[in-house]
């Protein structure tokens, strides 16, 4: 499913970047007309501006969640996706910008990090309902959808990485959210488990309407699943759907561009090698999406 | 029918442990002992106030308590000392003031000793009344705040996000925390009310399943220890409060040896 063209097309981020991505603490902000808020928006965010400690975490920083839309925020290490993500919860106080909410907006949220307390004693299914108060019949239904149906009624701290992860995505759902939130969901999860887990977003994106802001360091296998992508390094460096983004030439010099191959090949992104100068290797050169020249 | 002063400290004791239990858990669950201690410490400034005002102690205690924890909450902000120094830095000025006061108060001869361990065959009327009263307003208080608190303690930022008011019930904790200790000063001192909160809780670990049991759990280990503490303590002729305490341990050593052995 894809949003309307108006929307994807970001023609503002060309001009709203440097030349390099990094340098983002060169960053001043050009485009003189202020961005108007998306009307129709899940969440809408305008000029977002962090700073902790004298360091910029977010400069200028626009990002629209629309329903049955799936964005997902890409950025290195430091380019500050956690703390948008903790900025549009309402966890983090910003230092400027505006975030508009549709009124009664209901999130579901799986952090980034889930360290489980053994001091604490406490089922699947307990877990789960913390999110929301719900019946046994839709307890079993959600941890069902996340195939985790067997695990109900197990101790929380006895789970697998992965186990744990499709849990918290299941108390995210349980509270049948507008918008969905999930910043990096597949850490510590293996790359088969990855992509089944954005399959799963992505057909429960498409039953049940719901908006999802998805944070990855790697973009292979969530550019497949994504509406729109968007480039983050503390400023947007490049926005739009996700074929745009990986050619785009500040995607390119943000990952480096094997990165922009990988995206072609992100089936295969163990089999195939590079020489030193980050050149894939001939034999796969037919496979390559074409890339601005460097 | 046993002797007045026994019933009192029993019931004394009984009404403690009730509350405690799930206090102790949560104390336990968000990593607050070495706060409640402090407070707990705190708590004979109180003393020394209501010794030089001829102030009813359970209140002045609880007025520092409660002054204590909004001090906290204010030092909290600062991120140059150390929340867990700063803790370690109160809980011994309190010490200090405690030991000051009860050798500056002249005429009938503070029991120092009483307020460092608790004296709970001493207990009175009007100490029953604060304990159960105040016990029953706490446990309601927790009561009211367990859904959230429990979120708040699993993952304070996914309570957050969810929409808990996680400032409002951290707020409410740290005053439940603060009358129970007011209130646990006579019963067993300012140095074992933290032992008091934690032991049962963590004695009741390693037996439950969801948090409800380990809080009812904890409830049912320290009405045990408190009717075989005052019954070694009369047997023997030791103090009461650490005897308590010293069941207390023993329990706690007896459910979580099983865990260790499987562990290895």
């Amino acid at each position: 499913m894809h949003s309307p063209d108006a929307r994807e097309a970001r023609p503002a981020a060309g001009a709203r970047s440097h030349d390099h991505c990094d340098h983002h603490a060169h960053h001043h902000h050009h485009a003189g007309a202020p961005r108007e808020h998306a009307a129709d928006a899940l969440i809408s965010a305008r000029n977002l501006m962090l700073a902790r400690g004298g360091r910029t975490i977010l400069a200028d920083v626009d990002i629209d969640i629309h329903p049955r839309e799936i964005v997902t925020v890409i950025g290195p290490n430091g380019a500050g996706k956690t703390t948008l993500v903790r900025v549009l919860l309402g966890l983090e106080p910003l230092d400027g910008g505006e975030i508009r909410r549709k009124p009664g907006l209901v999130t579901g949220y799986a952090p980034q990090r889930f360290d489980v307390d053994r001091a604490i004693p406490l089922t699947v299914a307990r877990f789960v309902s913390l999110g929301r108060r719900c019946s046994a019949d839709e307890l079993s239904g959600v941890l069902k959808d996340v195939g985790a149906g067997s695990l109900a009624e197990r101790q929380l701290s006895e789970l697998s990485g992965g186990e744990l992860q499709r849990v918290v995505l299941a108390r995210a759902l349980v509270r049948a959210p507008d918008v969905l939130v999930l910043d990096e969901p597949v850490r510590g999860v293996d790359y088969a488990g990855e992509a089944e887990l954005y399959t799963l977003i992505g057909r429960l994106r498409t039953e049940r309407g719901f908006g999802v802001l998805l944070v990855s360091h790697d973009l292979h296998v969530v550019m497949a699943q994504s509406d729109r992508v968007i480039c983050l390094n503390r400023h947007v460096c490049c926005s739009g759907v996700p074929q745009s983004v990986a050619q785009h030439p500040e995607y390119a010099r943000l990952f480096g561009p094997q990165a922009a191959l990988a995206f072609g090949l992100y089936h295969h992104r163990h089999d195939h090698s590079h020489d030193l100068a980050g050149e894939p290797h001939p034999s796969r050169a037919g496979r390559e999406p074409t890339i601005g020249a460097r | 029918m046993p002797e007045p002063f026994l019933m009192r400290a029993l019931l004394a004791g009984l009404g403690l442990a009730i509350v405690a239990a799930p206090l102790g858990c949560f104390v336990m669950w968000r990593r607050m002992a070495y706060y409640g201690e402090a407070v707990a410490q705190a708590a004979l400034i109180g003393v020394a106030l209501g010794l030089a005002l001829s102030l009813d102690l359970t209140a002045s205690v609880l007025i520092v308590t409660l002054a204590v924890s909004g001090l906290l909450l204010l030092l909290g902000r600062q991120q140059v000392v150390p929340f867990d120094s700063l803790l370690g830095l109160l809980a011994h000025a309190a010490l200090a003031v405690g030991v000051i006061a009860a050798s500056l108060v002249r005429g009938p001869q503070v029991d120092l000793v009483g307020f460092l361990f608790g004296d709970i065959f001493a207990i009175n009327g009007s100490d029953l009344r604060w304990i159960f009263l105040g016990g029953a307003v706490a446990l309601a208080a927790l009561i009211s705040i367990w859904r959230p608190l429990l979120s708040l303690a699993v993952h304070e930022d996914l309570a957050a996000a969810e929409g808990a008011d996680t400032e409002r019930t951290k707020l409410i904790f740290v005053v439940v925390l603060a009358l129970v200790v007011a209130i646990a000063i006579k019963i067993v001192g300012a140095l074992l009310t933290i032992a008091f909160l934690i032991m049962p809780a963590a004695a009741a670990r390693p037996l439950a399943e969801t948090p409800e049991q380990m809080a009812v759990y904890a409830a049912i280990i320290g009405m045990v220890a408190v009717g075989v503490g005052l019954f070694l303590s009369l047997s023997f002729d030791t103090p009461g409060g650490p005897s308590i305490v010293l069941v207390l341990a023993a329990l706690f050593a007896a459910s979580i040896f099983p865990s260790v052995l499987r562990r290895r």
